[in-house]
């Protein structure tokens, strides 16, 4: 593996180029270089391993029993890439994907301030999944977090939260979050646990393969460790986090009845869903998973987008978990080799054939999960007007309940128009998902028939003397000086 | 609002300043980690309402970290590493364009 | 949706929601007008949300100076707009008509200009149309952070701009307030007239209407000929970037520059002829962005957080068309790449035209007819 640390170390051209160096990145990166093609592999984070492999590499945790064996699991991804001849960009955002006119791609890259265009023959977005957002009253208080973004400070940084901190909401990863954390010396004085008990009857038909599933005694050790030394709290119906200027406490109601637990941080997680920016702005067709309950890009079994080329793997084209999330970077890289011809169509069935078998039996027990850690409704679409959705434009659930009815706005473009959510810089990420849901609600029709943002590039951050720096084209000179 | 779990030893550790503040933490922080770890909770006023924010996401999506670092504006702290020296500030809501002047 | 099928009360049906159609309904209902706005929904080619926001009368009207009168009249009459969508819908779009730059790279892009502006002002009374050509030196005196690259500038009085979607909004709002029934998702398939009223059909039912006001940007070519008008209008795309918000310092607007009342700053505007291709290209945007630093320095730091690209109204020579139907009267169409500029006028004058019942005969230059005239050896 070659790290390169500078813009100007990257080559004109790729066979492949993966963005994204969690699991599912870094297999496919691997298996990619393995067939002999020349890869780059780029990552925004300064070290490889995505989020749920966050620092394999560098950690200070030296408790292995802190983050548990399966973290560990990801150092033999970053060993088989260090084997081969990769390039890994550290700390190098991917902002563009667009075709190139050699019916290859392009792609738009920032590394440490200085921005280049990359040509790729073949495109993997390996760009993971992100915390669904759970907008309650009071979530964007300093305080605040997502338990996603405990788990990296603790994995990254061995920093664990040092006042009386809750967590709250639902989903495998909320407790294995609190066991971590409570391994590491947390004082965690609730678990509040919001997964609705009607869940249950849903999730029921999809029991017999969960418990098959290599999910069950994992999740079943998790859940009774929690319960067992936590004060777990089930049947939470509303949340409120509490404050001015921190967070000082969250209003619980269960039962009917409302208490506030004074605390120092309030953790909040209620699952994750794909990050689609990248594949959204590149083109690539998504549709509402009506399981998973995200929008998710529309993918072949091959992970093959809509766009030829363009490939995703891993949890940002539907969440699968880590383990599947490598195998799909696997059958994704083999793939890419053959579209590239390197290998042929027979070879690729034939080496993807084991990775299959394998997967299937990681995904098993999934759509269990997915069925009973299914957030509330009062948890997607805020009851209380003065929740604020939109965190970078300070848009509210009153504007967007009052702009869809009233104004008769039918979808988030309009509403983006109308009341700037998703204008902000974190380009919808954080609002979107409850806005259509909002909107969806207001209209008694489905997220499906509500739509998503359309988003364009630059997807991450770039500033105008990055973008000015790169070269022209004749045609792009004429359309502007005229 | 978060505790090392480890003692920082003098060997791994950085100094910065946070609005002038003299504070330390270890190599391998990101920004934001490092402000965590000092028991920074707010490291920003938002442009809208200039109501504060702190970390939320921790992994470059939310861009509620954004702080001021070394001079330049609107940086996502949780993607930038933790370097000795750096110079960092609250982002008081809007960004200053440059002051050049040509 | 079983309620649009029901044939409608309404005396007019505007089909186009976006700042033209909702111009013209505001206007309409003002006037005491029972109006049904038919539009399309969330996704569609919509200038309304794509545009650069400027009031803008400097350089507009070459070949045409009756157009140099409209814009000039609407610019003048945006302040009484901006009062009315204040009173109305509560939203101050933030109107300022503080004077614009149209700032200058190289001496041949500022004797191009020149010779732009002494084309147009020999076509009508140079009073009324004040500008001043101004070197480095004194564009740098009234705009302190231009670049050393700029060589110079044209600047009139009369240039402004507002929040266009602010704009967009507010129109929709105080539509509302004036009980026009607005109806997203409808796409209008075939218009026909028959007893005195228009019945507009599509996937949403039929709707019926003494008039009917064709706003429907791109949409008219389509529509206009079912009513026997020419809208012969074709895409024209734009790309434009906005960085994060910043403190205020560009205090006027630029034809390629402005910074909104909320902060970002805002930089075009390309133009090609793509058809219907919106894909943001990134060859254009770094175009923009260079020259956006060449002329303000100050923005090389700043952030892009979001691209767009919209397709601009264009007809054949670039000027609006207002008709009335000859053969079916009661049937108009509005259309124009200036829906921003133009809107003081759509809902000032052109409405209670149409409510009226005849355009004036000030706009017979506007009329398609002209595409049709045979060209003058």
């Amino acid at each position: 593996m070659n790290t390169l640390r500078e813009i100007g170390q990257l080559a004109e051209h790729y066979d492949i180029a993966i963005v994204g160096a969690g699991p599912a990145g870094l297999s496919a990166a691997a298996r990619a270089a393995e067939l002999g093609l020349s890869v780059l592999l780029a990552d925004e984070n300064p070290a490889p391993g995505g989020q749920i492999y966050r620092a394999i590499t560098t950690t200070p945790v030296a408790d292995r029993s802190v983050l548990g064996e399966d973290y560990w699991k990801g150092g033999a991804l970053v060993t088989r890439l260090e084997r081969t001849s990769a390039a890994y960009a550290p700390g190098c955002t991917v902002w563009s994907v667009a075709p190139d006119e050699a019916g290859g791609f392009e792609l738009g890259l920032s590394l440490g301030g200085q921005a280049r265009l990359v040509g790729a023959g073949q495109v993997i977005l390996a760009t993971g999944a992100q915390e669904r957002p759970f907008p309650i009253p009071g979530w964007t208080l300093p305080g605040v977090m997502t338990a996603g973004a405990a788990q990296i400070a603790l994995k990254s940084s061995g920093l664990v939260p040092s006042g009386r901190t809750v967590i709250a909401g639902c989903g495998p990863l909320l407790y294995l979050l609190a066991g971590q954390l409570a391994a590491a010396g947390a004082n965690i004085v609730a678990v509040l646990d919001t997964t609705p008990r009607r869940n249950w009857l849903s999730a029921l038909a999809s029991l017999p393969d969960f418990l098959r599933s290599p999910y069950l005694a994992k999740g079943l050790k998790l859940m009774a460790a929690a319960r067992r030394e936590l004060a777990f709290r089930t049947g939470v119906t509303a949340l409120a986090a509490e404050g001015s200027g921190k967070v000082t406490g969250v209003k619980v109601t269960r039962g009917g009845a409302t208490e506030t637990i004074p605390c120092d941080a309030l953790l909040l997680h209620q699952g994750v869903i794909p990050g689609i920016n990248l594949s959204n702005a590149a083109g690539c067709a998504q549709h509402f998973d009506t399981v998973q309950h995200c929008w998710t890009p529309t993918v072949d079994d091959w992970f093959a987008s809509s766009i030829p080329g363009i490939a995703i793997a891993g949890d940002g084209a539907g969440i699968g978990g880590a383990e599947s999330a490598a195998l799909r970077g696997e059958i994704a890289a083999l793939d890419a080799a053959r579209r590239l011809g390197r290998i042929s169509e027979a070879e690729r069935n034939e080496k993807a054939a084991p990775t299959r078998a394998e997967l299937a039996r990681s995904l098993r027990g999934r759509r269990f999960l997915d069925l009973l850690y299914r957030p509330a409704p009062q948890f997607l679409a805020p009851p209380a007007d003065e929740t604020i959705v939109c965190r970078c434009e300070e848009v509210t659930a009153g504007q967007i309940r009052d702009t869809a009815s009233r104004l008769g706005v039918t979808g988030p473009n309009q509403m983006k128009a109308f009341l700037r959510c998703g204008m902000g810089p974190c380009q919808g990420r954080l609002c979107g998902p409850t806005v259509v849901e909002l909107i969806a609600q207001v209209r008694g029709v489905s997220p499906a028939e509500t739509g998503y943002y359309r988003l364009r590039p630059p997807v991450k951050p770039v500033t105008l003397a990055e973008l000015a720096a790169l070269p022209p084209t004749e045609s792009a000179v004429k359309a502007v000086v005229r | 609002m978060f505790r090392p779990m480890h003692e920082l030893k003098a060997a791994d550790a950085l100094a910065f300043t946070f609005d002038g503040r003299a504070l330390t933490a270890r190599a391998g922080d990101t920004v934001a980690a490092a402000l965590l770890a000092n028991g920074v909770q707010a490291c920003r006023q938002t442009p809208v309402s200039g109501a504060d924010r702190g970390p939320y996401c921790m992994m470059g999506v939310c861009f509620e970290c954004l702080v001021v670092i070394d001079g330049v504006g609107n940086r996502q702290g949780c993607l930038v590493p933790l370097r000795e020296g750096m110079r960092i500030e609250t982002q008081a809501g809007r960004r200053q364009p440059d002051s050049v002047r040509a | 949706m079983t309620a649009h099928n029901l044939t409608s009360e309404a005396d007019i049906v505007v089909v186009g929601g976006g700042v033209v159609g909702g111009a013209i309904a505001l206007g309409l209902a003002r006037g005491g007008a029972r109006v049904t706005v038919l539009d399309e929904g969330d996704v569609a080619f919509r200038a309304s949300r794509g545009n650069f926001a400027l009031v803008w009368v400097q350089s507009k009207g070459l070949g045409m100076p009756e157009y140099a009168m409209w814009s000039r009249r609407s610019a003048e009459q945006w302040h009484q707009l901006s009062g009315v969508l204040s009173e109305e819908a509560g939203i101050d779009v933030a109107h300022s008509q503080p004077g614009g730059f149209m700032l200058c790279l190289s001496e041949a892009e500022l004797e191009q200009r020149r010779h732009t502006m002494q084309r147009l002002h020999n076509q009508m009374s140079l009073a009324d149309f004040p500008y001043e050509i101004l070197d480095h030196d004194e564009t740098k005196r009234r705009l302190p952070d231009i670049g050393p690259d700029v060589v110079g500038s044209v600047y009139s009085p009369l240039d402004g701009h507002v929040n266009s979607l602010k704009l967009f909004r507010a129109l929709r709002d105080a539509s509302e307030r004036r009980g026009v029934d607005y109806r997203p998702n409808c796409t209008v398939d075939s218009i026909t007239q028959s007893g005195g009223a228009f019945r507009l059909k599509g996937a949403f039912g039929e709707i019926a209407a003494g008039k009917v006001v064709l706003a429907a940007g791109l949409g008219n070519a389509r529509l206009a000929p079912m009513v026997g008008l020419d809208a012969p209008v074709k895409p024209s795309k734009g790309q434009i970037i906005v960085t994060e918000k910043t403190d205020a310092f560009l205090h006027n607007p630029m034809v390629t520059i402005r910074q909104t009342d909320e902060g970002g700053i805002m930089i075009g505007d390309s133009q090609e002829d793509r058809g219907f291709d919106t894909v943001v290209g990134q060859p254009i945007l770094s175009v923009m962005a260079e020259r956006a630093i060449r002329m303000f320095p100050r923005l090389a730091g700043l952030n892009v957080v979001r691209s767009w690209s919209a397709l601009r109204v264009m007809s054949p020579d670039g000027f609006p068309i207002y008709d009335q139907s000859l053969s079916h009267p009661g049937a108009f169409v509005v259309t124009c790449h200036s829906g921003v500029t133009l809107a003081a006028n759509h809902v000032l004058t052109i409405a209670p035209a149409i409510l009226s019942g005849e355009l004036p005969t000030t706009l017979d230059a506007f009329s398609a007819r002209r595409f049709h005239v045979p060209a003058h050896a």
